[in-house]
């Protein structure tokens, strides 16, 4: 107890020390965000790049991934304390990744010691930014239909097809990827494989949404040349790494449900554009139900997450639990944009003024329309939490 | 602290679970409610608890209690719920034991022992109309000689018609609607001048409406300050209202428990009603709201032990959102059983109608849902 308390105040005093007062701003557009990878642009935010470098340099991307591979190799009880003191400065994420969230905890299960080696540092430093090459046009929530064929060449894979949905396809540097080694079986003739977009043979194009943003693409593989030592797992045997790793998206995404910290938007928002009566109380009384009754939800969410993240960290969780995360955050960030707009008014309308930052708060709330349909829709959390939680019968 | 039930206080469920399974379950309550009992509760069953030790659970060593925690009284009020067992668990061991530890050591003295070894049930005498308002305490308490004078009425008060201790807020200073000049009192059930009616409820409990026709206490019957009995009362509601939830937890836990035991057995066209994705959904949504409920009643209870500061709100957040999710564990219970969920043979009923007692009980989802926005500032 006294090395945590004793670790807690070192943490407190290096991060005090080490992140840039402009790193503790809450982030308010794309820009704030960093996604690292060898494209990223430093040179309007060179302190994202300090903060970033800062934070790797000590293991602390990641701060639970073992020293070898770029991590901090902090237990559960550690990480959980740095986690709690960048939120009490409410310093932001140093680096937004999928390989952070997604690939490196399946690399980490089912990787090679040169496949993690390899990766896993680059990740931690920021140097890749990594794709998901998952959904294609005819394989969507039966994801395990999907096509694209990955053909036995003797040292290399020549892989065809296309893949849909791939957020920042265009942004990223490698992708891991979903492909049919075998077409006399489904799940069973799956792979898994990672490969450089610069690959002579891919190609992006962005899909322009009803937000007006273009997070998301269409990515074409023709005749891509895969090496055999960037398969992951076994051969025939990805759909076990896909469905490991769809976890961890699950759990990504399940956070958006998470009020941030500090300031909130959606108070703050309505409280700005229709005022507080003389009784300090929201002016409009049916709505400030609906936010109070909501809030109820966010904060017991918030709750469930702390919960979740410790069980997992134990080894206590359900294995189908990141559903049951996937599908109550989506469904809440949903709700709370719902709300966001009901207490915005026409103001919220405004699709391009200074006025609505360029219609950022119309534009996000299109966004999360995408959450309970992206890495499974919450038709599929449901199916999946019936079966392998309630078993209920098939 | 992890937010999951550590080694020992898991051995504690399990120990809570077998004991009130065995000697408490459903059947017991309902034994009680056909035999039109007028107590509402078996004084057998409190001694029992007594014997396991639950009823010190919050009580210190050194007062002969077990010197535990909020999860540990939450946990056996769970499985109270669970097995829907009539019982002055909340208001005696959680209510009456966190008041009094803000009064006297001669208060302790006297009430500690008996509620340890089971001898005294304590009631709850907060609430003065149909929604809980505890600010807006209106009985009088008039200086009158070493004492006071308590003049007024209290209602929705478990087994207040036969608890041996009172625990009583009335105003000795300010108006109705004001924080000061609250006072908290600790009545014997035999003081003059004090009536109950016991009324009973939904559920098949009882509770008294209480009339108080001028009556006379010492000086020493006052809990902590005089006029600055919110605190107290505050601490109080904030140890009832977080086992409350429990309680509740564990009804709509119960409920949901049934409810998917019965969609695996119950066939029609030829096939368990459990395969058909439509109910299939519903019980995977029910699953994740008392899910994210558990989640936030452990969280109040960690931070009630730990007495932070954020306690409170974690209070409102917990018995609000229990109140949601388990409304609806017992409202699609009753839905997925079909018909035989309508009956009063069949327990599913039952769990429907104590949810919506306990969901009343120290504040509803409204009730903590106004308290939260106004901590927050709108």
């Amino acid at each position: 107890m006294t090395d945590l308390t004793q670790f807690r105040a070192e943490t407190r005093a290096w991060l005090e020390e080490n992140v840039p007062r402009s790193m503790r701003e809450p982030v308010k557009s794309d820009a704030d965000v960093n996604w690292g990878g060898r494209n990223a642009d430093y040179s309007n935010n060179p302190d994202q790049k300090l903060y970033m470098d800062r934070m790797a340099a000590r293991g602390w991307t990641v701060p639970d991934w073992p020293k070898a591979y770029g991590g901090g190799g902090h237990s559960p009880e550690e990480t959980k304390i740095i986690r709690e003191e960048m939120a009490r400065i409410k310093a932001r994420n140093p680096l937004n990744s999928f390989g952070i969230s997604m690939l490196g905890p399946a690399l980490l299960k089912y990787g090679t010691e040169e496949q993690k080696l390899e990766h896993l540092n680059r990740i931690a430093r920021g140097e890749i930014r990594w794709c998901q090459g998952y959904s294609e046009p005819n394989a969507g929530s039966d994801l395990a239909a999907l096509a694209t064929s990955a053909e036995d060449a003797g040292d290399h894979f020549i892989v065809n097809g296309q893949k849909v949905w791939t957020s920042y396809a265009d942004k990223a540097d490698w992708i891991f990827c979903l492909v049919r080694t075998d077409k006399t079986t489904k799940q069973g003739g799956i792979s898994f494989v990672l490969f450089d977009m610069e690959t002579p043979g891919v190609s992006t194009k962005p899909i322009l949404l009803i937000s007006g943003y273009s997070p998301f693409c269409e990515t074409f593989f023709d005749d891509v040349k895969v090496p055999k030592a960037n398969l992951v797992g076994e051969l025939n045997k990805g759909w076990d790494v896909a469905k490991y790793l769809l976890g961890h998206e699950r759990e990504m995404i399940s956070g958006m449900g998470l009020a941030s910290t500090g300031r909130n938007p959606l108070i703050d928002g309505a409280i700005a554009t229709i005022g507080l009566d003389h009784d300090g109380r929201l002016a409009d009384p049916v709505l400030r139900a609906q936010i109070a009754l909501f809030e109820v939800r966010a904060r017991a969410f918030g709750m469930m997450s702390e919960r979740f993240i410790d069980e997992l960290k134990h080894g206590r969780a359900h294995p189908a639990q990141p559903s049951m995360m996937k599908y109550y955050g989506t469904e809440l960030n949903k709700a709370r944009h719902e709300l966001m707009m009901a207490a915005g008014g026409s103001d919220a309308l405004e699709w391009e003024s200074e006025a609505s930052s360029g219609g950022a708060l119309p534009r996000a709330w299109l966004r999360t329309k995408a959450n309970s349909i992206e890495g499974g829709t919450s038709e599929v959390q449901l199916n999946i939490i019936a079966k392998r939680i309630l078993e209920l019968p098939s | 602290m992890p937010l999951f039930l550590n080694d020992e206080q898991t051995m504690l469920r399990d120990t809570a679970k077998d004991f009130v399974a065995e000697h408490a379950p459903a059947g017991h309550m309902r034994s009680l409610r056909d035999a039109n009992d007028a107590t509402g509760f078996s004084r057998d069953l409190w001694r029992q608890f007594a014997e396991m030790g639950f009823n010190g659970i919050l009580i210190g060593e050194d007062d002969g209690g077990l010197g535990l925690g909020h999860v540990e009284a939450g946990v056996v009020l769970e499985e109270i719920g669970r097995n829907l067992s009539p019982s002055p668990f909340l208001a005696t061991a959680i209510g009456a034991v966190e008041a009094l530890k803000a009064g006297s050591a001669d208060q302790r003295a006297e009430w500690f022992p008996k509620i340890v070894s089971g001898e005294a049930v304590a009631a709850l005498a907060i609430d003065e109309g149909a929604k809980h308002r505890p600010a807006a305490t209106a009985m009088k308490a008039e200086r009158s000689g070493n004492g006071f004078r308590l003049t007024g009425k209290k209602s929705f008060v478990a087994h207040g018609h036969v608890a041996d201790l009172l625990i009583v807020a009335a105003r000795t200073a300010g108006a109705a609607g004001e924080t000061d000049g609250i006072t908290l009192f600790a009545v014997p059930k035999d003081a003059a001048n004090l009536s109950a009616t016991p009324e009973r409820l939904t559920d098949a409990s009882i509770a008294a409406r209480m009339t108080f026709d001028g009556v006379e206490v010492d000086a020493d019957a006052v809990i902590g300050e005089v006029d600055g009995g919110w605190a107290a009362l505050s601490r109080m509601l904030n140890a009832t209202r977080a086992g409350a939830s429990a309680e509740m937890l564990g009804v709509g836990a119960g409920a949901m428990d049934m409810t998917v035991s019965y969609l695996k057995e119950r066939k029609q066209f030829g096939v368990p009603i459990g395969s058909f994705q439509a109910l299939q959904h519903r019980a995977a949504h029910l699953y994740s709201e008392m899910e994210v409920a558990r989640a936030a009643v452990l969280k109040a209870q960690q931070l009630l032990d730990a007495d932070d500061a954020a306690a409170e709100e974690a209070v409102h957040v917990a018995k609000a959102m229990t109140g949601l999710a388990t409304m609806l564990a017992v409202q699609e219970g009753v839905q997925m059983h079909g018909g035989i969920g309508m009956t009063d043979e069949y327990d599913i009923g039952f769990y429907m109608k104590r949810q919506r007692v306990l969901a009343e009980l120290f504040g509803d989802a409204n009730f903590h849902a106004d308290a939260l926005a106004r901590a927050k500032g709108y």
